[in-house]
């Protein structure tokens, strides 16, 4: 058996990545709603970063709990594109729901002072981690669980912070790729310029995800699709006619950011070791 | 020998469907849910309830499957056997049995008491499944009789075996009884239908024509660890129409009327139960078994 042409390919990936819409909107309103309540809150807190992925997530969340239960944070740096915290506002006014502005610069400058030779990885990644620090101390304020922003093609890459922009307790779109965080965004009404610009995680100036990864969120979503959803392999899908190079590069990050992706390996001593073989699922008793 | 029962034929009788949302691990809120469905039920004359597969328990429950099982004679169970007296049970659990392995159950109680145990077959471990290694896979397949006729229940992944659904109808089930705690996925614009309830629905309609019995399909709701259950619980008779279906996602009880006129009627229009030939489904099935293990 012969694997189909990279054009057939592409087009399967793309008809296959087309959401029905209002069902995915019907899982994921009602996941929110069961998977917060049965721990006991109703409310959750997430930032704001003025792109469409925590976009998407505030829509849902308001969809699903109720505007007034979640809040969002918007939370710039000094460097920060001026656009994301207009872009952030355009959601809350739009969605109606809570909402507070706290620059972290002056958290963030003082460990920069001290360390000046950072390079803007190192920065962005304390950047992340900050606003995460933000993030988990508004739950105990506000009551609510930390809701999660990132997407399956981020997750899938690693290109995202661990215990950052990654750390959450519940996460509606972990299972999107970027082209379906896209349509349902539409779907949902997610303001017009958040849907227009660029994909940026603006931890520095002029950041741009493509540019940054080389590729575009497109392809990258056909190849991640094909060899994860599909389980074609990677010679296959070479031989089908994707760039070598390309679709050595999407494998060898999926499989180097795994890490990510797990809790820290535990040296097993014993005869039960958390996770291991003390295995319980998240929901335990719920 | 005859190839005809000729005892117990299907009574007319109303069903329902509880379409649950159980407690992961939590077997005494779960056992108050079943009480709760038991007396809705009860009010609207049902006369047969059905619960999701592992309705006492939960479906993702890793190492609270040994933590939490529950042997057949569990005290806690009484109120649940008791109420069998007015409406017959079916609903799932983790059973303990006496020599301690686990199984995937589905309990038929009636008049008080444990009427039938099917212990699941086809143990579901591939992909988002895990139970071939908690559970012990069930060693029958039995049609067996109640006060309404002869029925044969299954557990979810039995049913995706068309021999186990075969061998209960070759028993003489008149009234299949599938229970499940399906996972729903596959959400692409391609279906109008979530996928896996796509498939369900096609199989569910396939066994009622092919078997010309009725089909009785009940599905859970909710969340768990991120996963959900879609529901869709529904009725088939042996024509294939869809006599009852409950929404997606909705924990919901639903009932519909098992007609034996229905069944009487639809096997006077096609007679495949009639033409079924066992003896030689026997055996060929015996050559290839002697091929194959001899």
């Amino acid at each position: 058996m012969t694997t189909p042409p990279k054009a057939d390919l592409v087009a399967k990936a793309r008809s296959a990545l087309q959401l029905n819409l209002p069902l995915t909107e019907r899982i994921l309103h009602s996941f929110l709603q069961n998977e917060v309540r049965k721990f006991g809150f109703s409310r959750v807190v997430l930032n704001l970063s003025g792109g469409i992925d925590s976009a998407l997530s505030a829509f849902l969340a308001a969809g699903a709990l109720g505007p007034e239960n979640v809040l969002a944070l918007l939370l710039p740096y000094r460097e920060s594109n001026p656009d994301s915290l207009n872009d952030g506002y355009g959601v809350v006014e739009e969605l109606g729901i809570p909402s507070k502005v706290i620059e972290i610069t002056p958290l963030v400058d003082p460990y920069f002072a001290e360390f000046r030779d950072m390079d803007v990885k190192r920065r962005g990644n304390v950047i992340a981690r900050t606003r995460m620090i933000v993030l988990y101390d508004h739950t105990v304020e506000f009551n609510g669980l930390p809701l999660g922003t990132s997407n399956k093609t981020e997750l899938l890459l690693g290109y995202s912070t661990l215990h950052g922009d990654m750390a959450s307790a519940v996460n509606p779109i972990g299972d999107l790729y970027k082209a379906q965080v896209r349509q349902l965004s539409r779907h949902l009404g997610v303001p017009e310029p958040i849907m227009a610009k660029p994909p940026s995680a603006d931890l520095w100036p002029g950041q741009s995800d493509e540019n940054e990864l080389g590729f575009t969120y497109e392809d990258v979503d056909h190849v991640l699709y094909l060899l994860v959803d599909e389980r074609y392999s990677p010679g296959e899908l070479v031989a089908a006619g994707f760039d070598e190079e390309f679709v050595g590069y999407v494998t060898r990050m999926v499989q180097a950011m795994q890490y990510k992706r797990r809790p820290p390996i535990i040296a097993k001593l014993s005869q039960r070791t958390i996770e291991r073989d003390f295995r319980y699922p998240r929901d335990w008793g719920r | 020998m005859l190839p005809e029962r000729t005892k117990n034929p299907l009574q007319s009788l109303r069903i329902g469907l509880a379409q649950i949302n159980p407690h992961l691990g939590d077997v005494a809120r779960n056992i108050q849910k079943h009480l709760d469905a038991i007396a809705q039920a009860e009010a609207q004359g049902v006369d047969l309830l059905l619960f999701p597969e592992l309705s006492l328990h939960g479906y993702f429950l890793e190492d609270l499957v040994q933590e939490t099982a529950c042997l057949l004679d569990d005290p806690r169970l009484e109120p649940l056997y008791a109420a069998s007296r007015q409406v017959s049970l079916l609903f799932g659990m983790v059973e303990e049995s006496a020599d301690r392995r686990f199984y995937n159950s589905a309990v038929y109680a009636e008049g008080g008491r444990v009427h039938h145990v099917h212990r699941k077959v086809y143990l579901a471990t591939y992909g988002m499944f895990d139970e071939g290694r908690y559970l012990a896979a069930g060693e029958h397949l039995r049609a067996y009789d109640t006060r309404f006729g002869r029925l044969g229940t299954l557990i979810c992944e039995d049913f995706w075996h068309p021999s186990a659904v075969s061998i209960v109808h070759a028993d003489g089930a008149d009234l299949i009884l599938g229970i499940s705690s399906g996972p729903g996925r596959g959400v692409s614009g391609e279906s109008q239908d979530l996928r896996s309830a796509e498939t369900w629905h096609n199989l569910n309609n396939l066994y009622a024509r092919m078997f010309t019995s009725y089909v009785v399909y009940c599905n859970r709701v909710g969340y768990e660890d991120g996963v959900n259950f879609w529901g869709g619980s529904e009725v088939v008779g042996p024509d294939g129409a869809v006599l009852v279906r409950a929404p997606y996602f909705e924990e919901t009880l639903v009932t519909a009327e098992i007609s034996a006129g229905a069944l009487r009627r639809q096997r006077s229009l096609l007679p495949l139960l009639r033409d079924e030939r066992l003896d030689l489904t026997y055996r060929e099935f015996r050559r290839i078994y002697r091929e194959r293990y001899a």
